[in-house]
């Protein structure tokens, strides 16, 4: 017998699962297509203006910073002053997500922009979000050419752009949001609440691990802003 | 490793000597505690998604062959490969196998329990493979020779100290008059030495959090990021994780994720959760080439249908031994093997056997904290005194106990003769405490007055105050 044979015997015989095969067939795959959501925390269940601030603040809470503008064409400005604020290089690792690159990169004259996945020698990489959840102020991502995995871990400063409208209030909406777009599971998804971080040294709390120092998320939306 | 759970009483009275390790420890008894504590408090929902997080895991496991079907059908559809391993020698030699076929000389890892159960490490280390331990904590154990001393801060017995001089000792390519002093420089040194690891391994295993049945995705929740560089770097993922880690739908997943990170380290979410389905696609410019996940039984199928069944429920949060009293004393290393604390005395037992770890379960004092910290609501004390039956009836206590527990019986059974003898000794216990009311040696408890004295009893039991009590309300009425 294979040892996954083995395996899923001893399992059955310690479950004395001899009758009703079918009934616990059926169980299965009612679980497995039905996606019900168990308990929602109340806490993201409030309206889209109230759910950005929340979305904000818990981002705060969890060491991100938190930048607002009026729309996609005045991100390409709030990375410029983002990277000399920071006296960073001003340079930026990106992706090929049609969002970024019509965002008018161009007109940054002193700013390198290099697409494609961080070969570890980046200090910032701009990256989309696919959506944000207000309960945990936590960024969703996917990964491919778009957004490649790499940029939101290499770089020492990580920037995220996300829309305004992608905010839902929990988890739960961000993986009805996957499946309505009828896509498969990518294969990554990265969910990011603030930067990198370890208590490994007597439970001090220091930031920047291994992954990126700085988290900064550009919210784009009508309502605030430049 | 050395299983050394045998020795519990010789690892405890040394680890209460150890004054490194009790000023370590403080860092559990203030950290752990207050932090979640706020993020509990901070949530009312919280009680109400511990039901839902135990009904979901005694849904999965009382359906666990099932879900197992159906998470290894679509991790083959998503180009990954399952490996089944019934032991934790089959589980090693089929990552070894892995680690071969793609020419592997260097290996990192993320955190993960599941290889330290199967002694991971050594066996690479043999086979002329260097694993690389990437998570902070990991790394400085590595660099001691040393197990984790907790499942989810496997460093919490040092101290900064400790660590400096560690990497003094290891880092010898770096300037010998650097400042160490603070632990941010500490982190910083380990980043910079770990970041070329990333690039350099061939493989990088982690383990996983969950398993999710509906997408055949594995998930590792961590705050370092240094699980998801282990897994995207390198050409091949490899996961090794139990079979009870299997979780029915995303949803599910999330259910439990609410009630993992606040009871770990008190964060709404921990800093990276991160869910891998399959190798990088066609079109994918990053992530690994091949994917495999070695999925591990290793004692987990018999613990079903027993009353050891709830443990499988268990989400490695660490909660229990942050919050119990006797981890608070000894630390982990006493425990002698991989899972230390509450979790560990119920689970350790199940996986080497009880007549290796029957210390553990009896090293508790049933205070009950362990269990209503619990996410997932693991009755601990029940099952710690589960293994302490099964430790009598196996006559694996020692003959001293065994003629205690016989005269106790004796006694217990029969009232009378119970009320009269403790009657006769709570009043000459009485007599013998004197004013001070204390006993510094009572004949046969020298296990307890050596340590710390016995308070005298009143004199009189209460049964006899009881009578009395009931005789004077007659008399007033």
């Amino acid at each position: 017998m294979s040892a996954r044979d083995s395996i899923l015997a001893k399992v059955r015989a310690s479950l004395g699962t001899a009758g009703e095969p079918a009934a616990r067939m059926e169980a299965v795959s009612a679980r497995l297509t039905s996606h019900a959501p168990g308990i929602i925390p109340a806490r993201g269940q409030i309206d889209a203006p109230k759910r950005v601030k929340l979305f904000a603040e818990m981002a705060e809470k969890a060491n991100a910073t938190v930048q607002r503008v009026r729309s996609g064409a005045s991100v390409p400005k709030a990375v410029s002053s983002y990277l000399r604020s920071h006296n960073l290089p001003a340079a930026i690792r990106l992706g090929l997500d049609p969002r970024l690159t019509a965002m008018g990169w161009q007109e940054q004259k002193a700013l390198t922009v290099k697409t494609g996945p961080s070969d570890g020698f980046d200090e910032a990489g701009v990256s989309h979000a696919f959506g944000g959840i207000a309960e945990t102020g936590t960024l969703m991502l996917t990964s491919g050419p778009d957004n490649p995995t790499t940029i939101n871990f290499l770089p020492d400063h990580h920037i995220v752009v996300i829309n305004e409208a992608d905010i839902a209030g929990d988890i739960e909406a961000l993986w009805s949001a996957l499946r309505a777009r009828g896509m498969d599971m990518p294969r990554t998804v990265n969910f990011i609440t603030g930067p990198s971080r370890s208590g490994d040294i007597e439970q001090t709390l220091l930031l920047g691990a291994h992954g990126p120092r700085a988290l900064h998320i550009i919210i784009v939306g009508g309502a605030a802003g430049p | 490793m050395q299983i050394t759970s045998p020795n519990f009483k010789e690892n405890a009275r040394e680890a209460l000597s150890d004054a490194a390790l009790q000023k370590a420890l403080g860092n559990v008894r203030t950290g752990f505690i207050d932090k979640r504590r706020k993020a509990i408090d901070a949530l009312p929902e919280f009680d109400d998604l511990r039901d839902s997080a135990r009904d979901i895991k005694n849904h999965t496991l009382a359906h666990l062959d099932l879900y197992l079907e159906a998470y290894e059908k679509k991790v083959l559809e998503a180009g990954g490969h399952v490996h089944w391993a019934e032991t934790a020698a089959d589980a090693r030699a089929i990552i070894l196998d892995i680690c071969r076929q793609y020419g592997a000389r260097t290996v990192t890892k993320g955190k993960s329990m599941i290889t330290e159960e199967i002694d991971l490490n050594e066996c690479l280390e043999e086979a002329g493979i260097k694993p690389v331990e990437t998570d902070l904590g990991e790394y400085i154990i590595q660099l001691r020779g040393e197990h984790p001393s907790h499942i989810i801060a496997p460093a919490v017995h040092l101290n900064k100290e400790q660590v400096e001089a560690d990497f003094r000792r290891v880092h010898t390519h770096l300037p010998v008059n650097r400042d160490l002093s603070e632990p941010s420089a500490l982190l910083g040194e380990a980043r910079r030495v770990l970041r070329a690891a990333y690039f350099d391994a061939d493989v990088g295993i982690t383990g996983a959090n969950f398993l999710v049945a509906e997408t055949g995705t594995s998930v590792i929740v961590t705050n370092e990021g240094n699980g998801d560089l282990t897994q995207i770097l390198p050409k091949v993922h490899i996961v090794v994780a139990s079979i009870e880690k299997i979780t029915p739908t995303l949803e599910d997943v999330s259910q439990i994720l609410r009630v993992l990170a606040r009871s770990a380290t008190g964060q709404d979410m921990s800093v990276y959760t991160t869910f891998s389905t399959g190798p990088r696609r066609a079109e994918d410019p990053d992530g690994p080439e091949a994917y495999h996940v070695v999925l591990l039984d290793n004692g987990r199928s018999s613990m079903l249908g027993t009353e050891f069944q709830d443990m499988l429920r268990c989400i490695r949060c660490g909660a229990c031994m942050n919050h119990c009293p006797v981890y608070h004393a000894v630390g982990g290393h006493a425990y002698g093997w991989v899972y230390p604390g509450p979790m560990g005395a119920v689970l350790t037992p199940a996986l080497i056997g009880v007549d290796k770890a029957g210390h553990l379960p009896n090293a508790s004092t049933f205070c009950g904290r362990c269990e209503s910290v619990c996410p997932m609501r693991i009755p601990l004390p029940k099952m710690m005194r589960h293994w302490r039956e099964r430790e009598f009836q196996r006559g694996l206590n020692p003959a001293t106990t065994r003629y205690g527990l016989r005269m106790w019986a004796l006694l217990a059974k029969r009232p009378r003769l119970y009320r009269m003898a403790a009657a006769s000794g709570a009043a000459v216990l009485s007599m013998l405490g004197g004013r001070k009311r204390r006993l510094s040696s009572v004949p046969l408890a020298g296990g307890w007055t050596r340590w710390r004295d016995l308070p005298a009893p009143q004199g009189r039991t209460f049964m006899q105050q009881w009578a009395d009590r009931g005789r004077n309300k007659a008399a007033h009425r």
